[in-house]
C-alpha cells in the first residue's frame, strides 16, 4: 500500500503535448478516478504510472520513491486493461499467478493467494478454465483476480468496463466497489464515463486537453463545478448553459434570459454576483432537475416562467422536457403526471439557489 | 503475512537500487534487446544473400580463370551469341505463359471450388493443392515417365485418338510446351490456394446487394469479385512471376535445356554454363540478367504490400 | 409511380426466383464436372508414380495399358528401402531439413519478435529488407555461394563443398526471410495489452517472448515450420551445385542423378524413389492441412 504522487508530469510525442504538468496527490487506500473525454491525456497519465510510457518531465512518485526510471514490473504496481489481456494460453489459475511464478513464489504461497483472489471474486469454479471458455464479465473478474494476487501498491485500472454490455457493467462497477472496500489498495481508474467515476470515486480527476480541469469528491464536482468544462461533462442530462447578462433594476440585481424573461436573484446569490461588472457576456448554468414543472408551493428563489415545449421523453419516474429560449435549446425534468406534451405550452419553474454563473469566455463558475 | 511478502519485496528493491550497475542497464534496454534478437537475422541476410548477390556482380567482371578483370567483356560475349538472346526468348515466354495460365486456371478452379457447397470445398481444395505439396525434383519425375518417348503413357492414351506419337521433349516446340504445362500443373494449385482465401474474404453482403440490383453472374464477378481481389491478384501474379521466372527445377530435369538448348532459361543456362563448364563468370553474368526483371516484380510487390499494411 | 414499379416487380420476382435455384443447381453440376476434371490433370501425375513404383521392369517395358498394374509387386520398395544408398539420401535429406527448421527457428522467432513489437531505429526498415530478401531467388545466388565457399575452404582448409553439412548454413537463406516475415504477421495480430500485461507482470522481454508470445502464435509457428521444412526437403539446385559425391547427397538430388544413369532408367525404381521423396511432405500436409494452408496465404495477407 503507497500513496502516489505526481508533479508537473509531461508527456509529449514529438511535438504534440499529451499531457501537459500534472500536479495530483493520491493519498494512500483511495479510490481516484481520471475522467474525461477521449484524447484528454487520462489513459497516458495512468500508462506514465504504470511505467508503459515514459514521462517527458516531471516526476511520479510511489510510496515517496521516484520511479521516472523504474521499469513497470519493479514499481509494483497491478493494471487491469479494457481488453482484459488474459493471456489466451493458460488457464485463470495460471494467467493469475503468472507474476508470482516469474518471481519465484513458493507454490503453496501462490495456490493460497490464488484460492483467496478467487473466493473474493467468486471466480472459485473457473479456475481451471482458459479465457476463451469465459463470458466478458467472467474474464473482467480474471483481470482482476491478476491484479490482487500480487498484492500490489496501487492497482491501476485502464477503462476496464468499457467492453461489457451496459447491465453487467453497472453489476461489475459494485463489485470493484466492493473488492476496494475488502482491499483497501490504492487506486488509479481511468474512463470516460462520468457515471462510473461518480460511483466508484472517493475523488475524481476531470481531465480536458492534457490537464486536470478540477480535482474533488463526487459531490463537490457535481454541485460546485469550477469550470464550464466540467460542469458540462458532470451529470446526466447534461448543464442547460444559457446566455445571459446582469440588470440594476430598481436596486435589486436580475438576471435577464431573454427580452421576456428576468428573475431577480436570491440575496444571497445576489451579494455573490454584486461586483461582477455589468458588460460582461455571461452564461447562466443550470442543471434539468432544477427547471421542474411549477406548482403552488414554490420556495423562496424559485422562479417560474412560460415557454413552449419542443419534446418530451418520458422516463418512468420523470419527463425530460426540451424546449428553446431565444434559440438556446434548454432541458427540464418534470414530474411525469405534470402533464408535459409535446409542442404544448407550459409553465416550468427555476430553481435560482441551485443556479452557477459562468463567464462565457473564459469558461470560469463565478 | 502478505505485507511480510511485500517488506521483502521492498529489501531487493532497495538493495536493486542501490547499486545499479551500467552493464545491466546497457544489456535490459530494449534497443539493446531488439539488436540482439535480430542479429543472428542480419548476419544471415548480409552474408549468405547480400554479399553474394554484390559479389556475382564482381564475378561477371573476371575472365574465366578468373584472374583477371575483363570489365563488361563477359556481357559483350553473351550478346554476340545466338543461345544468349534464344534464352532471354524462351526465359519470357517461359514465364509470362506460364504465369498467365496458372493464374487463369488457379482463379477458375477456385472458383469452382467456391461454388460448391462448404462442407465439400475442403476435401476438394485438400485434393487439387497436391502438385504444389509434392517437390518439384519429384513430380517433374512423374511428368519425364509420362512424356517418355518410347512408353510414353501419354502417347499411348492419344494413339486410340489416332493422334501421335508426339516427341514431347525431343521436339523444339512440344519440348517448350512441355516444360510450360508442368510448371503450370505445379504452380496453379497456389493462384488457387490464394484466390480461395480472397474469395472467402470478400462479404456475401456484396454479392446479394449486387443481385438485388440485379447482376447476372458474369457482372458479379466482374463488378464485385475482380475488383475486391485485385490487390491479391497482383501480388500473387507477381510473386509468381518472380519464382517462375528463376525456375531451376522443372527445366533441368524435364530436358536440361534440350534439345539443342531450346528449352534453356536464364537458371537451367547459368548452370551449365557456370558449374558444368567451369565459367563462373560467365555463369553469373547469365544470371545476373534475371535482376530487372526481379527488381521490377519487386518494387510492385512492395508497393502493394505496403499499400496493404496502411490499410490495415 | 411507386406503386407502377412494385407491380412489375412482384410477378417477375417469382419467375427469377424458380429460375434462380435452377440456375443454382445448373452452376453446381457444371462446377463438379470440372472440378472432376482438374482433379484429373492435378492427381494423374502422382497416381500415376504410385502405379508405375507397384510395376516389375518386365511390365514396365511391355507393351501393356500403361494406365494399368497387372501384376503388382512391393519389390521396387522392397529394393529401395533395404538399399544404403537409397536410406543414406533420406538420412542426409531428414537431418538436414530437420536441421534447417530448428536453425530457421532460432533466429527468425527471435526477430520477428523484435521487428513486430520493439521499435528500434531501422526497425521498419529491417522488416521490408527481409520481405525482399524471401524475393531473392535461389538461381540467382547459387553461383556466387558456390564461389564463396570454394574461397573459405581455401582461407580455412575447413572443407564446406561436397558436404552435406553445407546445406545447414545455405537453406536458411531461403527459409529465414519468409518465416520471419509471416512470424512478424503472427506477432504483431497480438494485442499490445499482452505485453503490456506481462511487462507489468514482471517478465522481461525474453520471457514475455517465451512464455507469451510463442505459446499465443503456435498456430502460426507450426505454418512457418511446415514451410521450413517443405522448402528444405524440396530444394535441389543447391545441393545438385554444393553436393556431388554419392554419401553427401540429399533425396532429390540422389534419386535424379543416381537412378538416372546413362540411358537405362528403371522407371519402376524411379518412380518408388519419387514417391518416397515426396512422402514426408504429403503425409505433414495430409495432417496439418490447415496449418499449411495458412502459412501459404499468409505471406501475402499478413504484414
Amino acid at each position: 500500500m503507497a500513496d502516489v504522487a505526481l508533479r508537473k508530469v509531461v508527456k509529449r510525442y514529438d511535438d504534440v503535448e499529451a499531457v501537459r504538468g500534472i500536479d495530483l496527490d493520491i493519498a494512500d487506500h483511495e479510490f481516484i478516478v481520471l475522467v474525461g473525454p477521449s484524447g484528454c491525456g487520462k489513459s497516458t497519465t495512468l500508462r506514465m504510472i504504470a511505467g508503459l510510457e515514459d514521462i517527458s518531465d516531471g516526476d511520479i512518485m510511489i510510496g515517496g520513491d521516484v520511479v521516472n526510471d523504474v521499469p513497470p514490473k519493479d514499481r509494483d504496481i497491478a493494471m487491469v486493461f479494457q481488453n482484459y489481456a488474459l493471456y489466451p494460453h493458460m488457464t485463470v489459475a495460471e494467467n493469475m499467478s503468472f507474476g508470482l511464478r516469474l518471481k519465484h513464489y513458493p507454490k503453496a504461497e501462490i495456490k493460497a493467494r490464488v484460492t483467496e483472489a478467487a473466493r473474493l471474486l467468486d471466480i472459485t469454479d473457473l479456475i481451471d478454465r482458459k479465457p476463451k471458455q469465459l463470458s466478458g464479465g467472467q474474464r473482467q473478474r480474471v483481470a482482476m483476480g491478476r491484479a490482487i494476487v500480487r498484492n500490489p501498491k496501487v492497482f491501476l485500472f485502464d477503462e476496464p468496463l468499457s467492453n461489457l454490455d451496459a447491465k453487467l457493467r453497472v453489476q461489475m462497477r459494485i463489485e470493484i466497489k466492493k473488492v476496494h472496500q475488502k482491499v483497501r489498495t490504492t487506486t488509479v481508474y481511468v474512463t470516460h464515463d462520468q457515471v462510473e467515476a461518480m460511483t466508484l470515486a472517493d475523488r475524481v480527476v476531470v481531465m480536458n486537453k492534457g490537464r486536470i480541469e478540477q480535482i474533488g469528491t463526487p459531490n463537490e464536482l457535481y454541485h460546485k463545478p469550477a469550470t464550464r468544462f466540467v460542469a458540462g461533462f458532470i451529470g446526466s442530462p447534461a448543464m442547460n448553459f444559457i446566455p445571459c447578462r446582469l440588470e440594476d433594476v430598481g436596486g435589486t440585481l436580475q438576471l435577464r434570459l431573454t427580452d421576456r424573461i428576468a428573475f431577480a436573484l436570491p440575496p444571497a446569490r445576489a451579494a455573490r454576483y454584486n461586483a461582477l461588472p455589468r458588460t460582461d457576456k455571461l452564461l447562466l448554468g443550470i442543471r434539468p432537475e432544477h427547471l421542474t414543472e411549477s406548482h403552488a408551493h414554490l420556495g423562496p428563489g424559485v422562479e417560474t416562467f412560460d415557454t413552449v415545449l419542443d419534446v418530451t421523453e418520458p422516463m418512468g419516474m420523470e419527463t425530460l422536457v426540451y424546449f428553446g429560449l431565444d434559440g438556446t435549446p434548454v432541458c427540464g425534468r418534470v414530474d411525469p403526471n405534470a402533464g408535459a406534451t409535446d409542442g404544448a405550452p407550459m409553465r416550468l419553474a427555476m430553481d435560482l439557489n441551485n443556479m452557477h454563473l459562468l463567464n462565457e469566455e473564459t469558461g470560469i463558475v463565478l | 503475512m502478505a505485507d511480510v511478502v511485500v517488506e521483502q519485496g521492498q529489501a531487493v528493491r532497495a538493495a536493486r537500487a542501490r547499486k545499479p550497475t551500467s552493464l545491466r542497464n546497457v544489456l535490459g534496454r530494449k534497443s539493446t534487446v531488439a539488436f540482439f534478437l535480430t542479429l543472428p537475422l542480419i548476419l544471415l541476410i548480409a552474408l549468405l544473400v547480400l554479399y553474394p548477390a554484390v559479389y556475382s556482380v564482381h564475378l561477371a567482371t573476371l575472365n574465366k580463370s578468373m584472374q583477371k578483370f575483363v570489365g563488361f567483356g563477359n556481357f559483350l560475349f553473351l550478346f554476340k551469341r545466338d543461345t544468349f538472346w534464344m534464352v532471354v526468348k524462351q526465359s519470357c515466354i517461359f514465364a509470362v505463359t506460364a504465369v498467365f495460365f496458372k493464374a487463369l486456371i488457379g482463379f477458375i478452379v477456385a472458383h469452382f471450388v467456391h461454388n460448391i457447397p462448404a462442407k465439400g470445398q475442403r476435401k476438394w481444395r485438400g485434393m487439387l493443392l497436391v502438385p504444389w505439396v509434392i517437390p518439384p525434383a519429384m513430380s517433374t519425375l512423374a511428368w519425364l515417365w509420362l512424356f517418355d518417348p518410347s512408353y510414353s503413357a501419354f502417347n499411348y492414351t492419344l494413339s486410340f485418338f489416332g493422334i501421335g506419337p508426339i516427341n514431347w521433349l525431343g521436339d523444339n516446340v512440344w519440348a517448350r510446351f512441355s516444360v510450360i504445362l508442368v510448371n503450370i500443373w505445379y504452380g496453379a494449385p497456389f493462384f488457387m490456394i490464394m484466390y480461395l482465401a480472397a474469395l472467402k474474404s470478400v462479404p456475401d453482403q456484396l454479392y446479394e446487394a449486387a443481385a438485388i440490383d440485379g447482376a447476372n453472374w458474369w457482372q458479379k464477378i466482374w463488378y464485385v469479385t475482380l475488383p475486391m481481389m485485385r490487390n491479391i491478384i497482383a501480388i500473387t501474379a507477381l510473386f509468381s512471376l518472380i519464382v517462375t521466372f528463376a525456375n531451376f527445377d522443372i527445366v533441368r530435369i524435364l530436358t536440361s535445356g534440350g534439345p539443342l538448348d531450346q528449352t534453356h532459361i536464364f537458371a537451367t543456362w547459368a548452370f551449365k554454363v557456370g558449374i558444368e563448364g567451369s565459367d563462373i563468370p560467365l555463369g553469373a553474368s547469365v544470371s545476373l540478367f534475371m535482376v530487372p526483371i526481379l527488381a521490377v516484380a519487386a518494387i510492385f510487390i512492395l508497393r502493394d504490400v505496403s499499400k496493404r499494411g496502411n490499410e490495415a | 409511380m411507386s406503386t407502377l414499379a412494385i407491380d412489375k416487380a412482384g410477378p417477375s420476382r417469382k419467375v427469377k426466383y424458380g429460375s434462380m435455384s435452377r440456375d443454382r443447381a445448373w452452376a453446381l453440376r457444371w462446377s463438379y464436372f470440372f472440378l472432376v476434371l482438374f482433379a484429373i490433370f492435378f492427381l494423374t501425375p502422382p497416381i500415376y508414380m504410385l502405379i508405375t513404383s507397384l510395376k516389375s521392369s518386365a511390365e514396365i517395358s511391355a507393351a501393356t495399358n500403361p494406365w494399368w498394374v497387372f501384376h503388382p509387386t512391393l519389390s521396387n520398395y522392397v529394393e529401395l528401402l533395404t538399399s544404403n544408398q537409397f536410406l543414406r539420401f533420406f538420412w542426409n535429406s531428414s537431418i538436414v531439413s530437420l536441421a534447417v527448421v530448428l536453425v530457421t527457428m532460432l533466429i527468425s522467432v527471435p526477430a520477428a519478435f523484435a521487428l513486430a513489437r520493439m521499435k528500434f531505429w531501422g526497425s521498419a526498415t529491417l522488416a521490408t529488407g527481409v520481405f525482399l530478401t524471401y524475393l531473392i531467388p535461389d538461381s540467382l545466388l547459387f553461383i556466387p555461394l558456390f564461389k564463396m565457399l570454394a574461397m573459405v575452404q581455401e582461407l580455412t582448409g575447413i572443407t564446406l563443398l561436397n558436404r552435406w553439412y553445407v546445406l545447414l548454413f545455405i537453406y536458411p537463406t531461403l527459409t529465414v526471410p519468409f518465416c520471419t516475415w509471416i512470424m512478424i504477421g503472427y506477432f504483431a495480430s497480438i494485442p499490445k495489452e499482452l505485453d503490456e500485461a506481462a511487462l507489468i507482470d514482471g517478465a522481461s522481454w525474453l520471457q514475455t517472448l517465451t512464455r507469451i508470445f510463442i505459446p499465443v502464435a503456435l498456430p502460426g509457428l507450426i505454418a512457418a515450420t511446415i514451410f521450413a521444412f517443405t522448402v528444405s526437403w524440396a530444394q535441389f539446385l543447391y545441393p545438385l551445385v554444393f553436393t556431388t559425391s554419392v554419401d553427401q547427397l540429399v533425396l532429390p538430388v540422389g534419386i535424379t542423378t543416381t537412378l538416372i544413369k546413362g540411358d537405362v532408367f528403371n522407371w519402376g525404381q524411379i518412380m518408388t524413389g519419387a514417391l518416397l521423396g515426396a512422402a514426408p511432405p504429403l503425409i505433414i500436409y495430409a495432417f496439418l492441412m490447415d496449418y499449411y494452408i495458412a502459412g501459404l496465404t499468409a505471406g501475402a495477407t499478413k504484414g
